[in-house]
């Protein structure tokens, strides 16, 4: 008896209800495909967050000093004093391609808190930055209308300020922005540019943000020798370990660092504040994952049901082939691959169905297929057929023909 | 030559203790190569019994069974059911076709599980679907015939295989007169062509047909006569 005769028994046998086995196919279609879906949704949702985080800059390690907490030089009273505060001179040393060679370029921050005003518009950037033109490409920041300030800017401590969305709209309702002085801390800043809207990472309003040229910041909010941070620029992600290497190298020989575990500054980067978020967003993607296993557990169980009452409702036609000679094994595999078609059937539909699905959006996030995941659920759907059929096949194959003959 | 049933002190017990119920009490039968037994009796006289073990598809509480020369006892699954599809041809009263399957599929049905491919198998089939003269019936399902054609068709498929037996359990219980005397007229064909026939049945205008009647009553054989037409 060969495999394709029983392949033929079972394909009659399963066309024989047709409304039975469509429904019970749709419920492992169902299975496959929401675990297609829900997976590839987490995914989505994972590097949509991803990218929201690259958005405010990637490549990039922030050195910040750890003489007191944030405010830098402000906290003067806790400054210890082996410890010297971060100065452009250090900026200056990160830049140097020769023993920097991974660092594509640095630059120092001053941060002021200050509120602006225009006219009877006030707002207080989440972000107030005096620094070098470097630090736009650095933090990943652009400008979309109006310019950058310049290197000249900078030397010669022109009061010119880049501006984001949000005291755009803050300030400037109804009026171009470009050209027109806003006063921060009293200290007239013409505005020359309005970044290119970043969205926010979920902690901080990425578009809250004054920029002005460090020397400007310097001489009017701040004063000298109190630099908040310095950013710098690997020459790309690969590299970023390098060049945080070639930074510690140059920092503590700026500030004559003689322990490693005692730094008089820290350094931070982005891409371990995004291994942190993608491991969160793994935790729901499996947890995703779960639920839609457990539909395609219950679609299994959909299959043994079926089987067993379809194995209740031939016990005499069981009884005829075993009559007629039919063998055990061939009885077990004709119901076998009964259940295994209505799987293998279900898993082809809910791949597509899934590949479908996962086309759309789901609040707002678009799905993003794991292609593991389409094999993986097809698999498993296979397997569940071959699983959870075989106990009613084998139930089907021990019957004894003179019982299964008197069955009616 | 040895013969093609030899049952020998055959007991099948229901139950045991005080309700014990011996369907068969103690049966001895020889039927040889070409004979046409008729095996009659009321119900409840363990005729059907007798044709379940006789058929391979039920075993005994004592006793033993030769079927053309093998032990049956002593078979495990996988050889019963290769004996039940070489060496038993089987038709019930109840035609039991395949449903939705077509007449031709039904009778290569035991050919197929006997591994007979192909060509071969539809030859066969076809031949013993002539031989019921139901040759240009062969595409319909059973829904599409008649009881009678249904009968033909089934002893058509327990003719493919030529088997050493044929046993019939009330073949014409469900038949018409019409259908009845057809078929019977085919069990005479078939018999003079050489093939042992097993009738079970209590119409004694089936069990006339017969050469040999053997008669059963409370699980035993009570008389086993020729019958002299």
């Amino acid at each position: 008896m060969s495999i394709f005769e029983i392949i033929r028994f079972a394909i009659r046998g399963l066309n024989s209800n047709k409304l039975r086995t469509t429904l019970t196919t749709m419920g492992i279609a169902i299975g496959v495909s929401s675990v297609i879906i829900l997976l590839a949704f987490g995914n989505g949702s994972s590097k949509a967050v991803q990218a929201g985080i690259e958005k405010l800059g990637t490549n990039t390690i922030t050195i910040q000093s750890n003489r007191g907490g944030f405010g830098g030089g402000r906290a003067s009273a806790s400054r210890s004093v082996s410890s010297k505060p971060l100065t452009v001179g250090d900026a200056v040393a990160l830049s140097d391609p020769t023993t920097a060679p991974d660092i594509k370029q640095a630059a120092p921050v001053a941060s002021a808190n200050t509120t602006c005003t225009f006219g009877t518009n006030s707002s207080t950037p989440g972000t107030f930055n005096g620094t070098w033109p470097a630090w736009f490409e650095a933090s990943n920041t652009s400008v979309s209308k109006g310019t950058y300030f310049t290197n000249d800017d900078v030397t010669e401590g022109r009061r010119v300020a880049v501006i984001g969305n949000t005291i755009v709209t803050d300030l400037f309702t109804g009026v171009n922005p470009i050209g027109q002085v806003m006063r921060c801390g009293g200290i007239p800043f013409t505005v020359i540019g309005i970044t290119e809207k970043k969205g926010s990472n979920g902690f901080q309003d990425g578009d809250s943000l004054v920029v002005a040229p460090l020397t400007a910041v310097q001489r009017s909010l701040t004063g000298y020798n109190n630099l908040q941070s310095i950013v710098v620029q690997a020459k790309s992600a690969k590299v970023q370990d390098l060049a945080q290497t070639e930074i510690n190298t140059i920092m503590d020989a700026q500030h004559k660092v003689k322990n490693v575990n005692n730094r008089d500054y820290r350094t931070l980067n982005q891409a371990s504040l995004l291994a942190t978020t993608s491991s969160s967003s793994s935790v729901l993607t499996v947890l995703l994952g779960m639920i839609a296993g457990i539909s395609l557990l219950v679609g299994g169980i959909g299959i043994t049901n079926i089987m067993l009452v379809t194995v209740v409702e031939r016990t005499r036609e069981i009884g005829i082939r075993k009559a007629i000679g039919a063998p055990k094994r061939a009885i077990m595999t004709q119901f076998l691959i009964e259940a295994t078609i209505l799987s293998l059937v279900g898993g082809l539909l809910g791949v597509v169905g899934g590949l479908i699905g996962s086309n759309f959006k789901i609040v707002g996030v678009q799905p993003i297929i794991i292609p593991s995941s389409v094999f993986l659920a097809f698999g498993v759907s296979v397997f569940i057929g071959l699983f959870f059929g075989s106990y009613p096949a084998s139930r089907a194959a021990s019957l004894r023909p003179i019982e299964a003959l008197r069955y009616e | 030559m040895h013969p093609v049933i030899d049952v020998q002190g055959a007991v099948k017990q229901y139950g045991s203790g005080d309700a014990a119920i011996f369907a068969l009490d103690g049966v001895d039968l020889r039927i040889d190569s070409g004979e046409y037994v008729a095996i009659m009796g009321p119900s409840g006289s363990g005729k059907s019994t007798l044709m379940n073990i006789m058929g391979a598809l039920d075993n005994m509480t004592a006793g033993k069974y030769f079927l053309d020369g093998i032990e049956i006892d002593t078979l495990d699954e996988n050889a019963l059911a290769v004996v039940r599809g070489r060496k038993i041809g089987f038709i019930f009263q109840s035609f039991n076709l395949i449903a939705r399957t077509t007449a031709l599929a039904n009778v290569e049905l035991p050919l197929a599980y006997q591994g007979i491919k192909g060509k071969e198998r539809r030859a066969r089939a076809m031949a013993a679907l002539k031989v019921v003269g139901l040759e240009d019936r062969v595409s319909h399902e059973p829904t599409e015939l008649s009881g009678g054609q249904q009968q033909r068709v089934a002893v058509a498929r327990a003719l493919s295989t030529r088997p050493a037996l044929l046993l019939a359990d009330e073949p014409t219980g469900a038949l018409d007169s019409k259908s009845t005397h057809d078929l019977l007229d085919l069990f005479d064909q078939i018999n003079a062509a050489g093939r042992t026939v097993v009738v079970i049945t209590h119409e004694d205008d089936v069990a006339a047909r017969a050469k040999r009647i053997v008669r059963m009553r409370d699980g035993k054989i009570i008389s086993d006569t020729v019958n002299k037409k």
